[in-house]
């Protein structure tokens, strides 16, 4: 059978519409909105609320999934200006490109969704070996020292607690966007500071935010890729 | 009393005492566990039989399912679509301490899924 090379490439865009191309899923932080109120909790709480993520007072204990520290904490002395030295950051899971803590799990408990770049965590896996958090240049990961349910005010049955002897993460809300919904914390932000989305696909919000503003990332020169942006 | 006789007594109570157990199964043979059902529900999301068998293995796959593949809803044979939720589907008819606990007392096991799943009845 003959071929012309226009039918040819006609076949080869059908294939390659019948292979969407994966999602990659991504935030952008306007740090200016969520400067506004500096003081204001409401991410982490929403957060750590829908997660049943326990108040541990010990921070060498504490668990947390999304919080804030310091500019120059999260991106270095030097790119701190005067400006916004000391200013609180929100810091979360950067799902990275090149996730450190996925290559580093010696049971694929911590993987990358192939389908939207999500790093998920499955907690029945983890043996409690704490690579992944040695290997996270983020400090996105904390372990369980204990059984979290005695620092737990009240549980949200809709979603499991963890147990003593795991890691635990931010997880981009899987469970939410499994329901077409939002982040917990994109949703709740009082600015709406945080938009959330597929970068890969040119005309969803976070990617025209990407395309139109001053975008940079947490540590960059390691190559992770890092799937949360900060935009000034 | 000679030492013979002490000893033969000694050795009667214990194999008494030993056998206890056998006398009394054999007096009163242990009645099956029967667990209570969902009031209004008819039948479960596969047949009877399979589900006692093999339920531990179908949560274990529904576990895969949810957390690996990111599949939350499927097909039950019935026809009816459910989501692949311990404490939705399962708990949402089922009562754990009356029916999971006290099948899983009686048969002396421990599932570890409670250590973190949480019974929406008992929040805490």
């Amino acid at each position: 059978m003959k071929i012309t090379r226009q039918a040819f490439l006609a076949l080869l865009a059908a294939a390659a519409r019948a292979f969407p191309r994966p999602r990659r899923m991504a935030m952008a932080i306007d740090l200016a909105k969520c400067w506004k109120d500096r003081g204001c909790t409401r991410c982490s709480q929403a957060c750590h609320a829908a997660h049943n993520v326990p108040q541990i007072p010990d921070r060498r204990r504490e668990i947390k999934w999304i919080w804030k520290d310091r500019f120059e904490n999260a991106f270095g002395e030097e790119s701190a200006s005067p400006a916004v030295a000391g200013a609180p950051v929100p810091l979360l899971c950067n799902h990275c490109e090149h996730p450190a803590c996925v290559k580093v799990c010696p049971t694929g408990a911590t993987f990358k969704r192939a389908s939207d770049g999500l790093v998920m965590m499955d907690e029945h896996r983890c043996i409690g070996c704490r690579y992944c958090m040695a290997a996270c240049p983020y400090g996105s990961r904390s372990f369980n020292w204990s059984d979290p349910r005695p620092f737990l005010r009240t549980i949200d049955p809709a979603y499991p607690t963890r147990t003593k002897g795991v890691v635990e993460k931010c997880t981009f809300c899987a469970e939410r966007l499994a329901r077409g919904g939002q982040p917990a914390c994109v949703e709740v932000c009082p600015p709406k500071a945080m938009v959330f989305g597929d970068a890969a696909d040119p005309s969803s919000a976070v990617a025209q935010l990407l395309q139109t503003r001053h975008a940079f990332r947490r540590k960059p020169e390691l190559g992770a890729g890092p799937n949360v942006f900060y935009l000034l | 009393m000679s030492e013979r006789a002490i000893i033969a007594t000694g050795i009667a109570l214990f194999l008494a005492a030993a056998c206890f157990p056998f006398y009394r199964n054999a007096a009163a043979p242990p009645r099956p566990l029967v667990l209570p059902l969902p009031a209004g529900e008819r039948e479960c999301i596969a047949p009877v039989a399979y589900m006692r068998a093999s339920h531990g293995d179908l949560l274990l796959a529904w576990r895969d399912r949810v957390v690996r593949s990111g599949e939350r809803v499927f097909t039950a044979p019935d026809g009816r679509v459910r989501e692949l939720s311990l404490t939705r589907t399962c708990l949402g008819c089922h009562e754990k301490a009356a029916f999971c606990d006290r099948c899983h007392d009686y048969v002396a096991i421990g599932p570890d899924c409670w250590n973190c799943h949480v019974d929406p009845r008992r929040p805490q």
